[in-house]
């Protein structure tokens, strides 16, 4: 489960960033969310890889902790996609204005010359 | 023990705390509800509440003012849902955050007014973003937690971006696009920085990080370290340190004037961080690491200051100056950090903090006053104002008779050019005014310190002198292409809203001067309390937990 986990965060970091250095600003914007998702697997994995075991610790009862998961790392991880998803709503809406106004999807509002 | 007893044995929280960030958060979501066409409402609702954080601000500086190296109770804290200190998120007030605290309700009360004449009409919810950039600034000071600070900065962040944007048009835009796409890469950053440290320490808590780095096994030490340089990056970023500034010019350039004034704050928030960190996990330890740390900022924070004076002698018109200007601004901060983790003291880091102060003041007023310079002048007027420098422009004035000078120069140009000039002072650092006491207070506190001797602290020095320079020059020189223009041309339009913003700030800037003296005893103690990591480690960790610790112990 560790191999593919960090597969799938390298896979997903790796084309985020080469997407993110494109000159088309729908590349970026591509690339920005699948950076968000590699970056949520990651801190998803911080707090330590169980199969089948509750987040939560019920209340009152003496509890193993070995036998629960981590509960803060998804608590994070909630927060982050929230944020990651609003922000990402906010640039799409910046980019649509940009190519309303310079005619253009280059990330600079210039179109080369080929 | 009965509950009553209880409470009236307990310390009461010091609510006062949260004050800074849900009083514009009730303000933003309150006007929310209003039309944008009752602009008059939303201005009142937004000054009531900017006033009433300034307010609070002072009464929490004259708190954090108290005896002993942080303040009177060591540091004012405030448990969120009182959940015990590693484990809950925390506000912290110190000397350093109520002093941010203060600067940015400071700089807001003015920016508010400026927009009233114009600005608050050019596009939609002005008000509410406002509101929320100061909740994020107040929030990022305030939090002793780093996913928090994360949270922070993205509520900053996101209302920057609607103001950088207010007003729309292609040029802001794309500008805004551009500072949109690198503050979301760097927010990654941060996320995974703040993941490794909680995969390491378990712990998000600030003081309990700190507390914990020493007693690290040596396999996770470079790890952490690792982490706290992802996180250094995104809060470089944000102080525009050099190879990571070159969207701040446009984007300050291109946002209107009052969010730019408002701007102004946002890389000290990021030099904020950088000094409340590196000091935290690393004051205690020498190592590798710090050195490494300390000689990137020093390099970092050199070469910024030397883009910076660059720039502003190669800008063109008076924003673009003041963009880079405040990337000077900020260099010297960043500098004066990593010379102060290689051991400078705590004379020459109050020093940075007056200028900090100063030069904020003076950078927002700037800003604001930039935007009505430039106003009676086109756009290609202020585009050409070197290259007719450089060129020679053709002599139409000779044609009209020379006026009587004195008598014909027009009261607000006159006006803006004294604040103008006053603003240059402070920027360039020429005495009287603050720009200069801080940088002398730099400088003799860097000679008479063990660092002396060191070539970087020479070559600081140079560079700080040489950017004063270079930004007198710049200035004075678009300053007389701007006010020393032939009377036939029509002066800007100024309003008394406008104008008396700028006033009120240089004001400010001059009491600095006049109340030198117990303003730098409080920044002498913040940094003699900011070279001590124990007093907020201890005050963060050792506070009480109000109410329910003790009825739970008394049950």
């Amino acid at each position: 489960m560790e191999l593919i986990l960090s597969l799938a965060i390298g896979v997903l970091v790796g084309s985020g960033m080469w997407l993110v250095l494109r000159p088309r600003s729908f590349q970026v914007i591509t690339g920005l969310c699948l950076l968000s998702y590699g970056v949520n697997l990651f801190i998803f994995s911080m707090g330590g890889l169980r199969v089948g075991a509750a987040p939560i610790l019920t209340r009152g009862a003496e509890v193993d902790p070995a036998a629960y998961a981590d509960p803060i790392p998804q608590a994070l991880v909630l927060t982050a996609i929230v944020i990651s998803f609003a922000t990402t709503a906010l640039f799409l809406v910046v980019l649509l204005a940009a190519r309303g106004f310079s005619g253009t999807d280059h990330v600079d509002g210039k179109e080369r010359k080929r | 023990m009965n509950p009553v007893e209880a409470l009236a044995g307990a310390t009461t929280p010091h609510h006062l705390i949260l004050a800074p960030i849900l009083v514009p958060l009730i303000a933003a979501a309150a006007m929310l509800f209003y039309e944008d066409r009752q602009r008059g409402a939303k201005l009142a609702i937004s000054l009531v509440a900017a006033v009433t954080v300034l307010i609070a601000s002072v009464v929490l500086m004259l708190d954090a003012k108290g005896e002993g190296p942080s303040g009177g109770t060591e540091v004012g804290l405030y448990l969120l849902g009182d959940w015990p200190t590693p484990f809950g998120i925390n506000l912290v007030l110190d000397r350093l955050s109520a002093l941010m605290l203060f600067l940015s309700a400071l700089l807001s009360v003015p920016a508010l007014v400026y927009a009233s004449a114009m600005w608050q009409g050019r596009g939609q919810h002005f008000h509410s973003l406002f509101m929320f950039l100061m909740m994020g600034v107040n929030g990022a000071v305030l939090t002793g937690d780093l996913f928090n600070l994360f949270v922070f900065f993205e509520i900053m962040l996101a209302a920057s971006y609607g103001l950088a944007l207010h007003g729309s048009g292609p040029e802001r835009v794309r500008a805004g696009m551009h500072y949109i796409a690198i503050n979301l890469l760097a927010s990654l950053f941060f996320l995974i920085g703040v993941a490794m440290i909680y995969g390491v320490a378990g712990t998000l808590n600030m003081a309990e990080l700190a507390r914990q780095l020493p007693a690290l096994d040596e396999a996770q030490t470079p790890l952490v370290h690792a982490a706290l340089a992802i996180l250094a990056v995104v809060f470089l970023v944000k102080a525009g340190m050099w190879p990571m500034c070159f969207w701040l010019p446009s984007t300050y350039q291109a946002a209107a004037a009052p969010a730019s004034a408002m701007f102004a704050i946002l890389t000290k928030v990021g030099v904020y961080v950088l000094l409340r960190l590196t000091f935290l996990a690393f004051a205690p330890g020498e190592g590798v690491s710090i050195t490494f740390a300390a000689q990137v900022l020093v390099a970092g924070g050199i070469a910024t200051m030397l883009f910076g004076s660059a720039g502003i002698l190669g800008a063109q018109n008076m924003s673009r100056m003041a963009g880079h200007a405040v990337l000077i601004s900020s260099g010297t901060m960043l500098t004066v950090i990593g010379l102060g983790l290689q051991g400078g003291g705590s004379a020459m880091l109050s020093g940075a903090l007056f200028y900090m102060v100063g030069s904020t003041l003076a950078l927002s007023a700037l800003f604001l006053l930039v935007e009505l310079a430039e106003r009676g002048r086109g756009a290609i007027a202020s585009m050409l104002a070197l290259s007719a420098d450089l060129y020679g422009a053709p002599d139409e004035e000779m044609e009209t008779p020379p006026p009587v000078p004195g008598l014909l120069v027009p009261a607000g140009m006159t006006l803006l050019a004294l604040c103008y000039a006053l603003l240059v002072l402070v920027l360039a650092g020429l005495p009287p005014l603050p720009g200069f006491l801080g940088k002398v207070m730099m400088l003799s506190g860097l000679l008479e310190d063990a660092t002396t001797g060191r070539p970087q602290v020479w070559v600081f020095m140079a560079v700080l002198i040489g950017s004063g320079f270079a930004t007198l020059v710049a200035l004075m020189r678009v300053g007389v292409q701007t006010f020393w223009t032939s009377v036939d041309e029509q002066p800007p339009a100024v309003m008394v809203t406008e104008i008396a913003p700028v006033i009120v700030l240089i004001a400010v800037i001059v009491g600095m001067t006049w109340q030198a003296r117990p303003i730098m005893r409080y920044l002498e103690a913040t940094a003699t309390a900011l070279h001590r990591p124990s007093v907020y480690v201890n005050g963060v960790l050792e506070a009480d937990r109000t109410v329910d610790r003790r009825q739970e112990a008394g049950e």
